[in-house]
C-alpha cells in the first residue's frame, strides 16, 4: 500500500462553504465546537465530491478547528474517535459490509467474500470495510456503500450488485429481494386498513 | 393478538406516504394546540398514567423522567435530547420511525418539550442512517413551514425547535451521557453520574434524553388516553411495542405488538415461525445483543415484556429478538458479540478497555475449544469483574451475553473443548 500523502491545504469550497452557515445555527451562541462531527462530514463529502476520494486530511482538521476557534488537538481527537470520518482515502465506492450476529447468522460471510473479491481485483473502485451493527438486521445481511443501503443480500446478488457499480450504474438502494421496508417477505401480516379508514378530517 | 386499530404505527413498512399530509391523514397534528393547552402537569401525569416505560433498552418510567426536569428555569434553558442513535445489533425499530412516520416523532418531541418546559430538541440520529435522516429532515422542514412547530408551535403560544445532529459511527453514542458529549463536539465519552441529565445534562444545561420509540408513542397515547394505552400488556408492562425478528426465521421483520406477547406467538405469527421448525430452535436473544441468551426451554414459554424477562436472567431490552436455530454454532454467535464490544468501548474506564478485548480472546479461542475447561470459571469470573465496575454500561453489556451462554450451554462449551484436545492428542500420537 502506498504511504499516505497529506495535502498542504484545505479550504472549504463554495458549495461547502454555503452549507457553513446553517451548519453552525443549530447550536446555541458560544457552542459552536458542537459543530465539529457536521463540519468533518462536510469536510469527507467535499473530498468525494472533488477527489473521488472521501477522507478528512489533517489540514482540512486544521481549518475546522480555526472555524470553530478550538485547538486542533480537539478535533484531531474526535476525527480519529469516530468510525465514520475516514483518515485515508477511501472509495470512490465504499463498500461496508456488517458482519455482527444478527447478519452473520443470514450470511454475511458470503457478501463479506464477495467484496474482498471485488476490492482485490478492482482496488481503485472499491475499498472494503468490515463494520459493526448497521441497524437494518431484520433485512439482514446488508451492506452499505458510499450513503446507501443495500439489504437482504447473498453472494451472488452482492456480486451482481457490484457488478452493476462497474458498469457505472446507481442500483436502487433497499431490498434485493424486492421486501417492502422492514415487512415480512410475502406481504405484512398486520396493517391491513384501508387508505379509506385512515382519518382525512384532519 | 393486537388488533390493527391498536396500532400506533400505521405506517411501519412505507407502504403509505411519510410526508405531512399523509401523516395527517393517519391522525397525526390533530388537535395539538389543545393537547399542549391541557398544561405541562397535565400531560406528564397523562404519561405517568399509561405506563409508558423507555423503549430505549433501560425501561425506565418515562413520566417520571420527565418530572425530574426542574419546574422554574434558574436562567438556564432545559433541553429534549432524542436518541436515534440505533446500534445495538438486532435492533432496527427507530429506524423504521424515522424513515416512514418521522411526523410522530416530531410531534412526541413538541409534547415531550411542553411536559419538561423545554423549548428545544436536538434528536442524535446515528451517521450511518442517511436516508432516515434525510426524511426527518425534510419532514421538520415541513413542519417548521407549516407552523406546528418553531415560534408558537401550533398556535399555541409555545416555542419550540428541533435541530438534527448526525453521529459518525461509535455505539457508545447511544448511552446518553455519550450521546450528550457528542452533540457538545467532543469524543463519545459516558460522564460520571451522578450529576443526572435532569441537573446537568447538555451545555451544563437540564436535560432529558428519551429514547425514539418512547417519545413517537407520547401522542398517541395523549389522544387515546392513559387508560387505553394501558389497558394493553400487563401492569408495569403496558403499551405496545415494536419487535425487531432477525436471524434464523422464516420471515425476519419488524412488527408492532402487545407487550407480553409469547415470545413464540410472536415468532410464529409473525416471522413464518422458526427456520426448520420450532423444534428446531437452539436459542434466541430476546432484547439486542446485550441480553443474556435464553434456550429453547424458557423460549417455549416466555412473555416478551420487561418483568417476564428479567424473571427468566434475561431482558427486553430493545425488543430485538435473534433467533437461531440448531445449525448455529452459538459460541461463535456470541464471540461475535464479544468482538462487537471490544470494537466500541471507548476506552475510559480499565475494566471494559482490558476486558472486552480479554473477554474476545478467550472466547474466540473457546469457538475452536482451545482452552482449558478451568478456564471457563476464569471467563466467568471476569465476566463479573467488569459488570458494575464502569462508568456506563457497555461492561455489563459486553458481561451479559457471555453470562448467559455459560449459564444455559456450558456442556456445549465444554464438549467443544474436549473435542478439540482428542484432536490434539490424536495429532501427537500420530507424529
Amino acid at each position: 500500500m502506498s504511504t499516505l500523502v497529506q495535502p498542504d491545504q484545505f479550504a472549504f469550497d463554495e458549495k461547502s462553504t454555503a452549507e457553513i452557515p446553517s451548519i453552525m445555527a443549530r447550536y446555541p451562541q458560544g457552542k459552536q465546537a458542537s459543530a465539529v462531527m457536521p463540519l468533518l462530514d462536510l469536510v469527507q463529502r467535499q473530498m468525494a465530491r472533488v477527489t473521488g476520494r472521501a477522507w478528512v486530511p489533517r489540514a482540512a482538521m486544521d481549518a475546522v478547528a480555526d472555524l470553530i476557534g478550538v485547538p486542533k488537538i480537539r478535533v484531531y481527537e474526535v476525527a480519529s474517535f469516530y468510525t465514520m470520518f475516514h483518515l485515508g482515502p477511501v472509495g470512490p465506492n465504499h463498500l461496508q459490509v456488517c458482519t455482527t450476529t444478527p447478519c452473520w447468522l443470514r450470511g454475511s460471510d458470503a457478501v463479506h467474500a464477495a467484496c474482498r473479491a471485488a476490492a482485490d481485483t478492482d482496488p481503485d473502485l472499491f475499498t472494503v470495510e468490515e463494520v459493526e451493527c448497521l441497524g437494518a438486521c431484520v433485512n439482514a445481511p446488508v451492506l452499505m456503500i458510499n450513503d446507501q443501503l443495500y439489504e437482504d443480500l447473498d453472494g451472488e446478488r452482492t456480486e451482481a450488485l457490484l457488478n452493476a457499480i462497474r458498469r457505472g450504474e446507481k442500483p436502487e438502494p433497499g431490498s434485493t429481494t424486492g421486501r417492502h421496508g422492514s415487512a415480512p417477505e410475502g406481504g405484512p401480516t398486520t396493517l391491513f386498513a384501508t387508505d379509506a379508514s385512515e382519518r382525512t378530517d384532519a | 393478538m393486537l388488533s390493527d386499530k391498536d396500532r400506533i404505527f400505521t405506517n411501519l413498512y412505507g407502504l403509505r406516504d411519510w410526508r405531512l399530509r399523509g401523516a395527517r391523514a393517519r391522525g397525526d397534528w390533530d388537535g395539538t394546540a389543545a393537547i399542549i393547552a391541557r398544561g405541562r402537569d397535565a400531560i406528564v401525569e397523562e404519561v405517568k398514567a399509561s405506563g409508558l416505560r423507555g423503549r430505549g433498552g433501560a425501561g425506565f418510567p418515562t413520566g417520571l423522567k420527565w418530572s425530574f426536569m426542574p419546574k422554574q428555569s434558574d436562567g438556564r434553558p432545559s433541553y429534549l435530547v432524542v436518541n436515534a442513535d440505533e446500534g445495538e445489533p438486532g435492533t432496527c425499530k427507530d429506524r423504521d420511525i424515522l424513515r416512514y412516520d418521522p411526523h410522530k416523532l416530531i410531534e412526541g418531541c413538541l409534547l415531550a418539550g411542553v411536559g419538561m418546559g423545554a423549548n428545544a430538541a436536538y434528536i442524535y440520529i446515528r451517521g450511518e442512517f442517511h436516508q432516515e435522516y434525510r426524511n426527518l429532515q425534510a419532514a421538520i422542514d415541513e413542519a417548521y413551514q407549516a407552523g406546528l412547530i418553531g415560534t408558537n408551535a401550533c398556535g399555541s403560544g409555545f416555542d419550540f425547535d428541533i435541530h438534527v445532529h448526525r453521529g459518525a459511527g461509535a455505539y457508545i453514542c447511544g448511552e446518553e451521557s455519550a450521546l450528550l458529549e457528542s452533540i457538545e463536539g467532543k469524543k463519545g465519552m459516558p460522564r460520571m453520574k451522578p450529576p443526572f441529565p435532569a441537573a446537568i445534562g447538555l451545555y451544563g444545561c437540564p436535560t432529558t434524553v428519551n429514547n425514539v420509540e418512547t417519545i413517537a408513542v407520547v401522542p398517541t397515547i395523549l389522544r387515546r388516553g392513559a387508560a387505553w394505552f394501558s389497558a394493553l400488556g400487563r401492569p408495569k408492562n403496558t403499551g405496545t411495542k415494536i419487535f425487531c425478528i432477525s436471524g434464523h426465521v422464516n420471515r425476519p421483520c419488524n412488527v408492532e405488538e402487545e407487550m407480553g406477547i409469547p415470545l413464540r406467538d410472536l415468532i410464529e405469527k409473525h416471522a413464518g415461525g422458526v427456520r426448520g421448525g420450532w423444534d428446531n430452535l437452539l436459542a434466541i436473544i430476546p432484547g439486542g445483543s446485550s441480553v443474556p441468551v435464553l434456550p429453547k426451554s424458557i423460549c417455549d414459554s416466555v412473555l416478551m415484556d420487561y418483568d417476564s424477562l428479567r424473571d427468566v436472567r434475561s431482558g427486553l431490552g430493545t425488543a430485538a429478538v435473534i433467533v437461531m436455530d440448531r445449525s448455529t454454532d452459538l459460541i461463535r454467535a456470541i464471540a461475535r458479540l464479544s468482538a462487537f464490544y471490544k470494537h466500541e468501548s471507548c476506552g475510559q474506564c480499565t475494566p471494559c478497555r482490558e476486558g472486552t478485548g480479554w473477554m474476545m480472546r478467550v472466547m474466540n479461542r473457546l469457538v475452536e475449544g482451545r482452552a482449558e475447561i478451568a478456564e471457563i470459571d476464569l471467563l466467568e469470573q471476569v465476566t463479573r469483574q467488569v459488570e458494575g465496575h464502569t462508568i456506563c454500561a457497555l461492561g455489563d453489556a459486553a458481561a451479559w451475553p457471555i453470562q448467559g451462554l455459560l449459564r444455559h450451554f456450558r456442556p456445549m462449551v465444554e464438549a467443544r473443548i474436549a473435542n478439540y484436545h482428542s484432536r490434539d492428542t490424536r495429532r501427537v500420537a500420530a507424529e
